[in-house]
């Protein structure tokens, strides 16, 4: 059950491993790892402002809904602040459950929630200039399916 | 008074990420802001959310002379 936001970049493959050494009890363990694009050129590089304090907080309390409803013996959140280029990783989730098909939910829903609720602001340069990115109408459908 | 921060887009509108406005409520930092038309106009679009010392608030506040309030518009992570 952690959160860590960070600026220096990280591993995925090396947060999968020490998320699931040791776990007897873990069947499943699902992990998602989100990269920067490049947009066909579009994106040179992306920034990503959070609030310390509240953006942490925040996606502790939907991890914390999230074991409740899918089971969860735990979860983890890695996610970049600051600038990053293409091909750079921005967000590992990883969920570990008896069972497949919670671990699986639990990482689809995490995601969901980062993409169009998390306290993140993310703006992408690129050579026609910067744009802020704001929640699709995909990302919002995308949540919509987790609502009663 | 209270601390004002602003967050993605409110900042470039504004031009600045952080100040001490005067005022008691929310309403009141909003009147004190309104003086700038653009941010006025962005602070009351679709979408953006108001924290009080780190917790999202919907509606009024009350707030002190060490209270934080974060304007912060439509999120995206991931």
């Amino acid at each position: 059950m952690s959160v860590t936001l960070q600026t220096e970049p990280f591993d995925p493959g090396a947060l999968l491993t020490a998320f699931g050494a040791g776990r007897m009890e873990a069947g499943a363990i699902a992990s998602f790892s989100g990269y920067v694009r490049a947009d066909g050129g579009a994106t040179d590089r992306l920034e990503l402002e959070a609030y310390p304090g509240l953006t942490d907080a925040e996606i502790g309390r939907i991890g914390e809904v999230a074991a409740e409803r899918f089971g969860l013996l735990d979860w983890l959140v890695v996610h970049r602040v600051g600038v990053m280029g293409p091909g750079e990783a921005i967000v590992f989730v990883a969920t570990a459950a008896p069972h497949r098909r919670a671990a699986f939910e639990a990482c689809d829903y995490l995601m969901d929630y980062l993409k169009s609720r998390a306290p993140f602001w993310k703006k992408s340069h690129g050579p026609d200039g910067a744009r802020w990115i704001e929640p699709t109408d995909r990302d919002r459908t995308d949540l919509e399916r987790w609502e009663p | 008074m209270a601390r004002v921060l602003l967050f993605g887009r409110l900042a470039d509108i504004a031009g600045w990420r952080s100040r001490d406005v005067p005022g008691a409520s929310i309403a009141e930092i909003r009147t004190v802001l309104a003086g700038d038309v653009e941010l006025a106009e962005a602070l009351a679009g679709p979408g953006v959310q108001v924290a009080v010392d780190r917790e999202i608030v919907r509606g009024e506040a009350v707030l002190t002379a060490a209270s934080e309030v974060a304007f912060m518009p439509p999120m995206s992570g991931g």
